[in-house]
């Protein structure tokens, strides 16, 4: 590893982060509330900080995969660390622990809180919180090579290791300015979003988190009842559409903004995404009518809010979803798992897995039928390598097998099996809330201090998709000379 | 500039590599996953997998809005059809690799029937660069400017040297009144030597000045041997022909090694004033039995890089004084230079720097773009020729009074018919020639030469 290039790398991100922590610095002058010398500190330190490991000096400028995945893993978790310092300076979360949850669960856009009531938190730490959200969805690193001058071929690989996605690509030659157009989509969809919000009368600051959380697909809100407090339907629909949104992969809306119009429309996993949420809308509104809601508008308005939301894995939530019948509930885990797009800001195993994994199924089957048949599996009209594949497949098992340790760890609390099982698949997948004692009323406050750091560290894998902190695990991984 | 590259191949990848340090947006067009994977992850270009011909892998590459398109695979064919269709879908320039002898004859026809605006042959490109090495054996490389005028040269010290360990500025007056030595390297480290610089022996001195007072200095450091007369090639490939052909003109002797039966036949039948031996190259009764020790050079040209260099350790051994190995693969003539090989050609680099003289040509349009650029000491410093025109915010300046960046020098000053080897009271004037040293900078610009005012 070359250590002074990763701390170089690292130093500017924290400076980035601190430049990000201004804008809420600004709300908390603005509203005049206790955390503005929390900020204050924490961009101190930050900066300071930043600038020693930034000053390191390299002899060695060579940069490889392994240097990539590093700065990618320690920059998620150091990001983590010095975010959680405004909550925990401030007091608004006594324990660093809790607020280093709430920070990891904004960065990675899960959206899971330990606070039991969001509306007495100050402004600023409000603001900040969301706007974790709105960073974290398109990636912190990829932010940082989008401010960045001199990004060089060797970047790629931040940028391979944090973008979403089996086969993340570049949308034009140069890394710097893919970063730069992904940015400004990013930032373009969120102002429309702002824009809608105000037209229909929502406060401007309001508005303001509710887009960062729905951009980020994180899911933040500063009502202890989402979205739902509100009881607007024209909210409900203008943030679940953008919900679904932010949910398709980006390098669509830049071919569409190329001139390519069809492309999404071609595009298959468009078309799966949208088919499973449909699917989903359709058959949830049918199991709601007449059981819950008397009539199907009502149903139809919270089964399209809540399957956009957990399908982006966002975690907003209209209503209390977790007093629906059990058959709306179950399609809702299911769509945890499946999650958004790949390539967008959302989470969860990925439509794209799902769609390669069950071509992959159909092809097997065929070949029991036709043994010596040759099928080969196609995704756009390219053949997909065997290599993708296999890493599809291992990436659905690795998920399996962390999910199984989350789970067995969280359940040393003694909680019962519905809100562990939801509280890990809503972690994994970066959702939010899940059902039960962490359904959209409940939280995460009373697992424990282990629980709660394991739930930190499953977001993390979830959102950098396991392998980049997998490798932390690998004792080569931190030889100087890997053999 | 947008500029998609056919084929990733040797010159594909050291041309993406190239462009994409340069700024260019650059897109690699190849059937091969495996070198695509390669140069995804060590170029920042973007790589599309697709048979170059096809209009669909072209179109998704974004030929419309491309200003380049350089067709660079193994087939002569494909690069012409490729730059054809490019043209036709849109695509600003197009260069194509063409490198059969048979087409070469009929370069200008093709060129404007299919519109490319370069054409490329890597190998008579090769035979030229060694022509011109056995011009002037005493250089391991040459590189000319100003249309001739300046002449660029490195030469390896040796101990006979009468320069040797005493300091620069000692010697000032004695030997280097019209010549300048730019750049010494040593192992792997380039100096820039300074008045209290005292050459040793085995370094490799850049000198740059008027063509006759290189020849002066190299004649003065008994450099300068007799003419070369007779010449050994082992290898009868594409170069061999060229180089053949090519040293007919300056009435050289020409003798080639060729291991297969039909192609000496062939060759012999294409050269009918060249000695045509087939043979293995590395056999030493038979080197022995064509008179190796005799031979004024040696060029070994196998495809092989391996026996190149045994050939060349055995030509040296014989006392043969101009030795020269084409490399293929390795990109570290350093390691050549250490053996005693006292030149290396790659048709790649050559090929390389052929190109990309061109697109910065094309690409800075405005400003003051580099005329020529050439690559020195194994490509880690480079030699810049511009014209200084009136966007120069230095002109009519003393030297001494300009902020120059870093490992970089002004070399010569051609104006009009004098080459001035420039001091600190020298001014660059509007029209002037100036040659410019960069060491492991990026100079595009001429104006880019002087530390920015108040910046980093």
């Amino acid at each position: 590893m070359n250590t002074a290039m990763i701390s170089k790398n690292l130093g500017v991100l924290l400076l980035v982060e601190a430049a990000s922590m201004l804008p809420s610095l600004l709300v908390a002058i603005i509203y005049k509330q206790n955390d503005i010398s929390a900020f204050i500190i924490t961009i101190i330190v930050l900066t300071i900080i930043g600038f020693i490991m930034y000053r390191i000096p390299a002899r060695n400028k060579n940069f490889y995969t392994r240097d990539g995945f590093a700065i990618v893993s320690l920059g998620w978790i150091l990001v983590s660390l010095f975010g959680a310092l405004p909550f925990f300076i401030s007091g608004a979360i006594p324990s660093y622990i809790d607020a280093l949850f709430e920070t990891v669960s904004g960065f990675t856009t899960t959206g899971s809180t330990i606070l039991r009531d969001v509306e007495s938190l100050p402004k600023g730490l409000l603001f900040w919180r969301s706007f974790t959200n709105w960073i974290g969805g398109m990636g912190v690193l990829v932010m940082m090579l989008a401010v960045l001058p001199a990004a060089g071929a060797n970047t790629l690989h931040i940028m391979k290791a944090e973008s979403p996605g089996p086969n993340p690509g570049k949308l034009v030659p140069k890394i710097g300015q893919s970063a730069k157009i992904l940015y400004l989509m990013y930032i373009g969809l969120s102002l429309v979003q702002i824009v809608l919000l105000l037209i229909g009368g929502m406060p401007l600051f309001d508005t303001l988190i509710h887009t960062f959380s729905t951009a980020g697909t994180g899911g933040f809100s500063n009502m202890n009842n989402s979205v739902g407090a509100y009881n607007n339907l024209y909210f409900e629909i203008v943030i679940g559409v953008f919900m679904f949104l932010f949910g398709i992969n980006f390098a669509l809306y830049y071919q569409t903004l190329k001139g390519d119009i069809k492309s999404m429309i071609r595009d298959e996993e468009f078309r799966f995404y949208s088919f499973t949420a449909i699917s989903a809308i359709v058959l949830i509104t049918w199991n709601l009518w007449g059981s819950l809601f008397g009539t199907v508008w009502e149903s139809l308005r919270h089964s399209f809010f809540q399957v956009s939301s957990i399908m982006t894995t966002t975690g907003f939530s209209s209503t209390n979803f977790d007093v629906w019948p059990v058959l709306s509930k179950t399609i809702l885990i299911v769509l945890m798992f499946i999650g958004a797009s790949a390539g967008s800001t959302g989470g969860g195993i990925k439509c794209l897995r799902f769609l390669l994994l069950f071509k992959t199924i159909k092809r097997e089957v065929r070949r029991i039928i036709h043994p010596r048949a040759v099928y080969t599996v196609k995704y756009g009209g390219k053949t997909v390598s065997g290599d993708v594949l296999l890493g599809v497949m291992n990436y659905f098992f690795i998920s399996i097998i962390l999910f199984a340790i989350s789970l067995i760890l969280v359940s040393l609390d003694g909680f019962d099996m519905v809100s562990n099982f939801t509280a890990v698949a809503a972690t994994i997948n970066n959702i939010g809330p899940g059902l039960g004692m962490v359904g959209p009323t409940g939280n995460f406050a009373d697992y424990s201090g282990l629980s709660k750091i394991v739930f930190s560290a499953t977001m993390l894998f979830g959102r950098l998709e396991i392998y980049p902190m997998l490798i932390l695990f690998a004792p080569t991984f931190w030889k100087r000379v890997n053999i | 500039m947008k500029i998609i590259i056919i084929g990733d191949g040797k010159v594909g990848h050291s041309l993406a590599e190239h462009l994409s340090q340069e700024n260019h947006d650059v897109t690699i067009i190849d059937k091969n996953p495996e070198a695509l994977r390669k140069a995804s992850e060590a170029l920042d270009v973007m790589c599309i997998q697709g048979n170059g011909v096809s209009t669909k892998v072209m179109l998704e590459a974004g030929v419309k809005n491309a200003d380049l398109l350089i067709a660079a695979t193994s087939s002569d064919e494909m690069n012409m059809v490729c730059a054809l269709t490019g043209r036709k879908l849109g695509a600003g320039h197009t260069i194509a690799r063409i490198r059969d002898p048979e087409y070469a004859d009929e370069l200008s026809v093709l060129k404007t029937e299919l519109g490319l605006d370069l054409v490329i042959n890597p190998e008579q490109a090769a035979a030229r660069e060694i022509a011109r090495l056995l011009r002037f054996p005493s250089a391991a490389d040459i590189e000319h400017f100003a249309k001739g005028r300046i002449e660029f040269v490195e030469i390896a010290a040796t101990h006979d040297m009468p320069i040797i360990g005493i300091p620069l500025k000692n010697l000032a007056g004695k030997y280097f009144s019209n010549i300048l030595i730019g750049v010494v390297k040593r192992g792997n480290e380039v100096i820039i030597p300074n008045g209290d610089f005292k050459i040793a022996t085995d370094d490799r001195l850049n000198i740059i000045g008027r063509p006759n007072d290189v020849f002066a200095f190299c004649k003065q450091m008994g450099k300068c041997t007799q003419k070369i007369k007779k010449v050994m090639v082992v290898g009868g490939g594409m170069i061999a022909h060229y180089l053949a052909m090519n040293l007919k003109l300056n009435d050289i002797k020409v003798k080639i090694i060729e291991m297969n039966r039909e192609r000496s036949i062939e060759l012999a039948e294409i050269l009918p004033d060249t000695l045509v031996i087939n043979g293995d190259g590395t056999d030493k009764t038979l080197l022995d039995s064509e008179n190796l020790s005799e031979m004024d050079a040696f060029i070994a040209l196998t495809g092989r890089d391996e026996e190149n260099l045994i050939s060349a350790m055995m030509a040296k051994q014989s006392g043969v004084k101009k030795v020269i190995v084409k490399t293929t693969r390795i990109d570290n003539p350093v390691l050549f230079h250490d053996l005693g090989v006292d030149s290396v050609v790659s048709p790649k680099l050559i090929t390389t720097n052929y190109i990309l003289k061109y697109v910065r040509g094309l690409s800075n349009a405005m400003g003051n773009p580099a005329e020529t650029v050439y690559k020195i000491v194994d490509g880690e410093a480079e030699v810049l020729e511009f014209v200084a025109n009136k966007t120069i915010k230095f002109l009519n300046t003393p030297l001494k009074d300009l902020k120059l960046l870093k490992g970089i020098i002004i070399g010569a000053i051609a104006r009009k018919n004098d080459i001035i080897i420039p001091h600190g009271d020298d001014m660059i004037k509007q029209g002037d020639n100036v040659i410019v040293i960069s060491i492991d900078k990026r100079i595009t610009d001429f104006n880019e030469v002087i530390a920015p005012v108040g910046g980093f």
